[in-house]
C-alpha cells in the first residue's frame, strides 16, 4: 500500500475538519435563506457556498486535491462541455429577448 | 478471464483502472444533471413567475437529508480510511452507518414526496414541481444504487477482504467516489431547489 497509518490518520484528522466545515456552511447556507436577500444576491452567495462545499468534497473526500494528471484531464475535458452546454442554452434567452415578435 | 488492473496501477494512466472508469462514468454523470439544472435555469428565467422553493418545500426536513447525506460521506471515507489501517471491524462499522444514513435519507425524503401528494401536487403540476420531482427523483435513484453497491460491499462483497485486499480497498474507493458524487449533487440541489 502506498499511504502508511501515519497518513491515513492525518488524512482522517482532515476528513473530520472537512465534516465541520461543511455542517457550518450548511447552517450559514440555510440561515442565509431566512434573510430573503434579493433573487441575484441570493443566487450569488447560495452558489458561492455550494461551490466551497463541493470543492470540500471533491478536494478532500475525493482525494482529488492529489490526483493524477488522467483524471485531471479528464474533468478539464468535462468542464468545458459543461460550460459550452450552459452558454448555448443561455444563448438561447437572448434570441428569444431580441426576436419578441417572431413567432 | 483475468481483469487487468484492478489492484496494480496501469503504466500509462498511473491508477487502476476502475478507478480511472469510475471517473469517466461520474464525467457523463455532470453532463446528465447538468442538463437537468441547465434546463430547471432556462425554464425559471423564461417564467413570467416562479414560486420560492422556501414558500412550498419543507426546508427543515430537507437541511436534516443534507446534514445526513453529509454525515454518510464522512462515514464512507472513514470506512475506506479504516480499511487502509487493516481494521476491518471500523470498516464494517462506518460502511454500515452509511448504509443506514442513505436509508434514513430516502425514508425522509418519502415523506417529503408523501406531504406533497397529500397536497395535490404531482410533477404534471407546474414547471416548478416538475423541475423539483424530476431533480430529486434522478437524485434520489443514484442514492439507491449507492445504497445497493454499499450494502452488498458491507454484506456479501466483503469477503474479497480475505482473499484480494488490495483489490477490497480498490473497490471501496470507487464505490466512495459515487457516493461523494451524489452527496456533491446533493449540495447543489438543495439551495437551487429549496432556499432560492
Amino acid at each position: 500500500m502506498e499511504h502508511s497509518h501515519a497518513e491515513i490518520k492525518k488524512h482522517v484528522r482532515k476528513y473530520i475538519f472537512v465534516f465541520v466545515a461543511l455542517m457550518a456552511l450548511t447552517v450559514v447556507t440555510v440561515a442565509v435563506s431566512y434573510l430573503h436577500l434579493t433573487m441575484t444576491t441570493a443566487v450569488i452567495v447560495a452558489l458561492f457556498i455550494a461551490s466551497i462545499k463541493g470543492a470540500l468534497v471533491a478536494g478532500y473526500f475525493m482525494h482529488l486535491i492529489s490526483e493524477k494528471k488522467v483524471i485531471y484531464l479528464t474533468l478539464a475535458f468535462t468542464l468545458f462541455f459543461f460550460i459550452g452546454m450552459i452558454v448555448l442554452t443561455m444563448s438561447s434567452i437572448s434570441d428569444q429577448v431580441m426576436m419578441p415578435h417572431v413567432s | 478471464m483475468q481483469i487487468p488492473y484492478t489492484s496494480e496501477h496501469h503504466p500509462e494512466t498511473g491508477l487502476y483502472n476502475a478507478k480511472l472508469g469510475i471517473w469517466l462514468f461520474l464525467a457523463s454523470e455532470v453532463m446528465l444533471f447538468g442538463a437537468l439544472f441547465t434546463s430547471y435555469i432556462l425554464l425559471r428565467m423564461g417564467a413570467p413567475t416562479w414560486p420560492h422553493g422556501w414558500e412550498i418545500l419543507n426546508i427543515p426536513l430537507a437541511t436534516v437529508n443534507t446534514v445526513v447525506l453529509i454525515a454518510s460521506s464522512v462515514t464512507m471515507v472513514m470506512s475506506w480510511a479504516s480499511l487502509m489501517m487493516n481494521d476491518f471491524k471500523k470498516y464494517k462499522m462506518y460502511m454500515g452507518i452509511t448504509v443506514v444514513c442513505g436509508l434514513i435519507f430516502l425514508v425522509i425524503k418519502g415523506f417529503e414526496y408523501a406531504a406533497k401528494f397529500e397536497h395535490g401536487y404531482f410533477p404534471s403540476t407546474n414547471n416548478f414541481f416538475a423541475t423539483y420531482f424530476t431533480l430529486t427523483g434522478l437524485h434520489g435513484l443514484h442514492v439507491i444504487g449507492g445504497i445497493i453497491v454499499n450494502a452488498y460491499f458491507w454484506g456479501p462483497g466483503s469477503k474479497m477482504w480475505k482473499t484480494e485486499p488490495q483489490r477490497f480497498v480498490n473497490r471501496i474507493e470507487v464505490a466512495g467516489l459515487y457516493w461523494h458524487f451524489v452527496d456533491l449533487v446533493w449540495i447543489f440541489l438543495f439551495p437551487s431547489l429549496y432556499l432560492l
